[in-house]
């Protein structure tokens, strides 16, 4: 059943006249499941992505590491088929099933052509409803996690993520990674993924978006084929923390070359009123490429680094202001003082005339870009969803970026940009390093 | 099985009109252009691939074609340093560039409507870049720290820099694309405007222009932007040094404190794709599938279902290349098992093969998925200009690029061997053990 027929072409007025022609469908299913469609009938296969809200953050108490073990092991073995089985099905039908975790969501990504959709359909219902978890394929998944965590806890960028994490979110599910512990992970039992399965895999958290040669109706049927037998609800969902940011330089110290540095301080609700102002602020600051403060200063004037990057952290749980970089350990220290000035020196003084304007140009101007493909368009399709956002924000979403004025970034940089709280977390052998 | 048979009856013409898009001319001056269009959002991405790379660089100057890459984005006769990018970005696009062994390429991904812009700018700095020291001092710390990102805090990638130098005894593939340390320090104005002056010309690039446009749109921006400019008369042959016949196996043993996972990695010297002879190639390629592409892979079934002996096996070969490429196996061992165990199973599961042949099923479904691949790729104009323009510039024609599906469609189960038979030979191979610091195996 369609709700409704929404069709929509936008037109970018102001600073390029690039239009993004999409012409998103909201629907609503016979077995109560929304999604959002856009079809694209030139090419015959169709992108159809899921996301499960809750994610890593649904492990219970002493089982971390149990959701992205069960996630893993969803391509391993299905209804009557075993782990080999399940693969050269899949590998026969040329479909593209994959299935990917973060602390927020449990991501099924599937593409598959339009001559064998049911087919590809029914594995991949097969894969979400009824998973194995044979002892044999956990053994061997268990193995590749445990592998991987070996591996983190020798590479300077793991170690740093690390210990952001556990700096800022302390007594959080963010505040550890959610593939788990060596110790976590192998007490691990069948029924500890089952339970994991029935908690993250549920109705009540699904999120879909489609795009391509597909029509509504039988989106409608694939959909409630897709996921009928899947619980009502899920675990509960953890409480949202405000992230801690104590100031200062924390070092741990590793044995390599270049050191690995994490910044971090408190950011701004995506709802919030100043939100675009601030998304602004950052990318002028070092979201935005070559052309940021952060680049030009500690890239192209010094040869500090050779990238640097800030970004504005929207997590479902969470939000801050975060950035990295990687600068060799005898020039690390300067490469922290530059940003520290720059960061003074932006809540202070604001940002230029010239520096909003382009911003404003190129933000709006390469937003159309990104709706490219059948794959990227499902993926923001579905990410708006998640994010609460309305079909018609991408025909807003550019006269929001237009419409903040100097005044705007300025008083924001002045309430948001706290050098106080503004915190580096290092990994590596750093010289002269600053104490706190 | 019957099921199978139809879908493949289907999918072939899907494949076979794909190539409709792409158009190609050469103007008077030697550029060579493709456009490959895409009609279904108005945005363009714009290449300009230069057929020079770090294996054409001088010797004693390894890292200099990709230090040039970063340097094409200071000052030219008429913009300032840094403002290639920063128009760019006012104008809603992105831009960058990459370097490999064969080839330089610079690319921008725009709003359609804003090509002509684009086209004037990296038309200028083919010929008229300006370098200060002070760029030249800069912009090495750069690249020095990108290769301590990449390289020098890596392990595995300081292993493989190790395996590629194992692996070339004369050719300059052996060299990494960053380069060697000690020599990216002392790189120069001079050498950096020796390789742009010598490389840097209409004459030498292919410019590939794909997305929301027409052949006509491109051929007139061409004529206007890059047609005035001279052809390079004394354009360097692309002379590179032959790789001898390998008559020794080498070996190649990297330890590191950082490691926490060793694993054993081999490399075969082996055949690249020619111009008009791509079969062999299309067999490796096939090969590479077939041994080492995932959970139903040769490798995957027998040490990581049938036995517990890896964690992790692959098998990777890139056919796309000027001169001799390698074909390379990987096997991550399980907890327990120890490199020299791990490399005794690769072997038997390597001599097992040649003597069990194809297995016609999984064959099939590599074919298959070959084949879907066409259709999937159909949706990402980018990547297919990726394709043209590294195909371009290892000596592949158009003509080569638009038959390699078929190519590969037509290789059979006695292709796939004979070509096994051909490179998997221990003689002609590096095996690699990446171990940590305290000898534990």
């Amino acid at each position: 059943m369609i709700r409704a027929l929404f069709a929509l072409a936008t037109a970018l007025t102001l600073a390029t006249p690039l239009r993004a022609e999409v012409a998103i469908q909201e629907i609503t299913t016979p077995g109560g499941i929304n999604a959002w469609l856009v079809e694209e009938h030139s090419i015959p296969f169709t992108a159809l992505e899921i996301r499960f809200q809750g994610g890593g953050s649904l492990d219970l108490p002493g089982k971390r590491g149990a959701t992205n073990l069960m996630v893993g092991l969803l391509e391993e073995g299905a209804g009557d088929l075993d782990a080999r089985a399940f693969t050269k099905a899949k590998e026969s039908l040329a479909a593209d099933l994959s299935y990917a975790i973060t602390d927020d969501t449990v991501a099924v990504s599937a593409r598959f052509l339009t001559e064998n959709r049911s087919e590809a359909i029914a594995l991949l219902r097969q894969s979400l409803v009824a998973p194995r978890f044979d002892a044999e394929a956990i053994e061997r998944v268990r193995a590749q996690v445990l592998t991987g965590l070996r591996q983190d806890e020798k590479d300077p960028r793991s170690l740093a993520a690390r210990a952001f994490d556990a700096m800022a979110f302390a007594g959080h599910p963010y505040a550890s990674t959610h593939e788990g512990t060596i110790e976590s992970v192998s007490a691990l039992t069948r029924d500890d993924l089952l339970t994991a399965h029935q908690g993250a895999l549920a109705r009540d958290r699904l999120y879909v978006g489609a795009v391509g040669d597909i029509t509504p109706a039988d989106l409608c049927a694939l959909l409630d084929e897709l996921f009928a037998g899947l619980p009502a609800t899920g675990a509960a969902l953890p409480e949202p923390i405000t992230p801690a940011f104590p100031g200062g330089i924390h070092l741990t110290e590793f044995d390599t070359p270049q050191s690995v540095i994490l910044f971090g301080q408190p950011g701004i609700d995506r709802d919030d009123p100043d939100f675009f102002a601030a998304f602004v602020l950052d990318h002028i600051l070092g979201g935005g490429g070559f052309e940021s403060r952060l680049m030009q200063e500690v890239r192209e004037k010094r040869g500090l680094t050779y990238g640097v990057y800030s970004y504005l952290a929207d997590r479902d749980l969470a939000f801050w202001w975060g950035g990295s970089l990687n600068s060799q350990n005898e020039r690390a220290a300067e490469a922290i003082e530059v940003i520290r000035t720059e960061w003074q020196k932006m809540r202070d003084e604001g940002v230029t005339e010239a520096e909003l304007n382009d911003a404003r140009t190129y933000l709006t101007g390469a937003y159309p870009l990104r709706f490219d493909g059948n794959g990227p368009i499902a993926s923001i399709l579905v990410g708006m969803q998640m994010q609460g956002l309305p079909t018609s924000y991408i025909t807003e979403r550019n006269s929001k970026v237009n419409a903040v004025t100097l005044d705007d970034v300025k008083r924001v940089a002045t309430s948001l940009m706290s050098p106080e709280n503004l915190t580096f977390i290092v990994v590596g052998k750093p010289a002269g390093l600053p104490a706190n | 099985m019957r099921l199978f048979a139809f879908l493949l009856a289907t999918i072939l013409p899907v494949a076979a009109t794909a190539d409709e898009r792409v158009t190609d001319f050469t103007l008077d001056n030697g550029l060579d252009v493709v456009v490959i269009e895409d009609h279904r959002a108005p945005v363009a991405v714009h290449m300009l691939w230069y057929r020079s790379g770090s294996a054409d660089e001088p010797l004693g100057q390894s890292g200099v074609a990709h230090f040039l890459e970063h340097l094409l984005f200071k000052a030219t006769d008429t913009l300032e340093a840094g403002e290639f990018s920063a128009t760019v970005a006012r104008n809603g696009g992105e831009d960058n560039a990459f370097t490999s062994y064969d080839y330089t390429a610079y690319y921008q991904r725009i709003a359609a409507d804003r090509l002509d812009l684009i086209v004037q700018m990296e038309a200028d700095r083919m010929r008229n870049i300006h370098l200060t020291e002070e760029d030249i001092t800069t912009e090495r710390q750069v690249i020095l720290e990108e290769r301590a990102q990449r390289t020098d805090n890596n392990p595995r990638s300081l292993f493989g820099e190790q395996m590629n130098a194992a692996q070339y005894l004369n050719h300059r593939y052996g060299v990494p694309i960053i380069g060697w340390r000690n020599e990216m320090e002392t790189l120069d104005r001079e050498d950096a405007l020796s390789f742009y002056k010598s490389h840097y010309a209409p004459n030498n690039a292919i410019l590939v222009v794909a997305g929301d446009v027409t052949p006509d749109e491109v051929r007139a921006l061409a004529e206007k932007h890059y047609a005035p400019i001279p052809a390079e008369p004394t354009l360097p042959p692309r002379f590179r040094a032959e790789e001898p016949v390998q008559n020794a196996e080498r070996r190649v043993i990297y330890r590191d404190p950082r490691v926490a996972q060793p694993y054993v990695n081999r490399s075969y010297l082996a055949p690249e794709r020619d111009a008009g002879a791509q079969e062999k190639a299309a067999a490796l390629t096939v090969l590479a599938e077939i041994l080492g592409g995932g959970q139903t892979s040769v490798f995957s079934e027998k040490l990581q279902f049938d036995t517990q002996t890896a964690v992790y096996t692959g098998a990777f070969y890139s056919g796309t290349s000027l001169d001799r490429t390698t074909f390379d196996v990987v096997v991550v061992p399980a907890e327990g098992i120890t490199l020299e165990a791990a490399e005794a199973a690769m072997d038997k599961v390597l001599a097992d093969f040649l003597t069990e042949g194809v297995n016609p099923e999984q064959l099939d479904r590599i074919k298959m998925q070959l084949r879907a691949a066409e259709i999937y790729a159909r949706d990402d104009v980018e990547a297919a200009a990726n394709r043209y323009g590294r195909a371009l510039t290892s000596s592949l024609t158009i003509a080569d690029v638009q038959a390699w599906p078929e190519v590969l469609q037509a290789v059979t189960a006695a292709d796939v061997m004979a070509a096994a038979r051909e490179v998997l030979n221990r003689r002609q191979s590096v095996t690699g053990w990446l171990m940590s610091e305290e000898a534990t195996q």
